[in-house]
């Protein structure tokens, strides 16, 4: 028992898991009930709404991964993040990236990870990246960082001083479900780094800096209506501990990686992926992400989403480097599509800003 | 038959197709049903946890199976759930004992 839980405590890729290779996961997801007819592919779903093939919209968002590093190794991660993870960006790729940020015409900059804090440059890259006057910078946070070690605990301020969105995960506002999904004690620090971010003025009411959390399911099932979720979510925090945050985002969890490894081995893969695609909601699939985001992974390369990006599917383009980052020609594509965006369809749509649906 | 067994959880899923050999119940059934569980005087989340003892009391595997996953869709605690088991749980042991007073009146009548 304890070794299982040990080991469940390492990233796939320590573990020498199958599925830590992309191939491995995109195989799972187009074998079984998908080669057999019993579910239809996306492809074939989206063909019936003539929304096939998927291509871009207007480019809103630039995402971009610092690294698989993570102080955290969550259950549900699709990163299969974990400190034992050394694909970092060094400071070569962010020059790259940050000579994209200042002439890019998307309006967001979204930082993720990992856990990006812990990117060596994180802080030089923050403050040039600030200097370029986006009009919306997220950092995605998963708060035990702030209060991991002491070189983090100037964070909020850190933020603060560069106008950073924080965006952080939240499993639930107990302290067993979180712990379960994120490791034990998260629950409590992540507590603790709310009141510290909401003491420099994260989340208030009336505050400009933007605290929004993310909740995503500890379990094969669905996020509830985000709404009533957000409703909820403020009620306890605020209750309980005093905690105020803006937004909550539902995310769908995605059956890739270690998610993917837990649907498994708890028997559960057929019939969550028989949820996501009972929840198929066409109008999701006008708002998927990656119709509105370029994904850059810690290595420069360009993908379609963050997902994509961990089943190495590059982007369909002749450009397929920050190198030789070109907007028009980029937009000029065709979405690389698998069974895995059922679940950024089902419901009310899931995406890393929450729900798309209108 | 498909099945060797009086339930089976992919009926579940089938359970739509019960308008097949009658739609207008059909549909007016699953119209109501949809309304029933709408957020009104009560939270939907109030009418999952009531639907829950309910399926219980009921004993509907198909209802449990579904309610237990509506309840955790909606952030609903395992400690919630479980105290609406016991909801349903009182109501249904009190309504058996209850009727212990009418075979007590029973007994006394016939009792010299
Ligand atoms: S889900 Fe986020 S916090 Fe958890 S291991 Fe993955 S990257 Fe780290
Ligand atoms: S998984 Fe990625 S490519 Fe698929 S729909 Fe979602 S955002 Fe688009």
């Amino acid at each position: 028992m304890l070794k299982e839980k040990r080991k469940q405590q390492q990233s796939l890729h320590k573990r020498h898991s199958e599925l830590a290779m992309a191939n491995k996961q995109l195989e799972k997801l187009s074998n079984g009930i998908f080669a057999n007819g019993e579910l239809p592919t996306f492809s074939e779903k989206i063909k019936v709404s003539n929304q096939f093939p998927l291509r871009p919209k207007k480019l809103e968002i630039l995402q971009i991964n610092l690294g698989y590093m993570c102080n955290q190794v969550c259950e549900h991660c699709h990163v299969d993040a974990g400190p034992d993870r050394k694909e970092i960006m060094t400071r070569k790729t962010m020059e790259l990236c940050l000579e994209v940020i200042r002439n890019t015409s998307a309006h967001t900059l979204d930082l993720t990870g990992g856990a990006p804090e812990m990117n060596p440059d994180f802080r030089w890259f923050v403050d040039e990246a600030s200097k370029a006057g986006i009009q919306d910078f997220i950092v995605r946070s998963n708060l035990t960082i702030i209060r991991a070690n002491k070189k983090y605990h100037d964070l909020p301020e850190f933020f603060k001083n560069h106008n950073v969105h924080v965006v952080s995960s939240m499993p639930h506002w107990t302290r067993g479900k979180t712990d379960k999904q994120r490791g034990e004690g998260v629950f409590d620090q992540s507590i603790k780094a709310l009141q510290e971010l909401n003491a420099v003025g994260y989340g208030m009411p009336d505050s400009d800096l933007r605290l929004d959390l993310v909740y995503n399911p500890s379990g094969a099932f669905l996020p509830g209506d985000q709404a009533s979720m957000e409703k909820d979510f403020k009620k306890a925090l605020l209750e309980d501990f005093g905690i105020h945050f803006h937004s909550l985002f539902a995310i769908t969890n995605l059956p890739i990686s270690r998610f993917l490894d837990y649907l498994i081995a708890s028997e559960n893969y057929e019939d969550y992926m028989y949820s996501l695609v009972e929840a198929y909601n066409p109008a999701a699939v006008k708002n998927v992400m990656c119709r509105n985001t370029i994904s850059v992974s810690w290595d420069g390369y360009l993908y379609d989403c963050d997902f994509n990006q961990m089943l190495e599917l590059k982007v369909a383009s002749k450009i397929q480097h920050i190198s030789e980052y070109n907007e028009a020609i980029l937009n000029d594509r065709k979405i690389i599509i698998s069974q895995h965006c059922y679940g950024c369809t089902a419901g009310a749509g899931s995406s890393c800003q929450g729900a798309v649906a209108d | 038959m498909a099945s060797q067994n009086y339930y089976d959880p992919a009926d579940l899923k089938k359970f739509g197709k019960i308008s097949d050999w009658s739609k207008e119940l059909g549909d007016k059934f699953f119209e109501y049903y949809g309304k029933v569980f709408e957020e009104g005087a009560l939270t939907a989340r109030e009418k999952s946890l009531i639907a829950l003892a309910v399926a219980h009391t009921e004993m509907c595997p198909y209802c449990i199976d579904a309610y237990s996953q509506d309840g955790l869709q909606r952030g609903i605690t395992k400690e919630e759930m479980m105290e609406a088991v016991h909801v349903g749980a009182a109501i249904k042991s009190g309504a058996t004992l209850v009727h212990g007073v009418m075979m007590m009146n029973k007994v006394n009548k016939l009792e010299m």
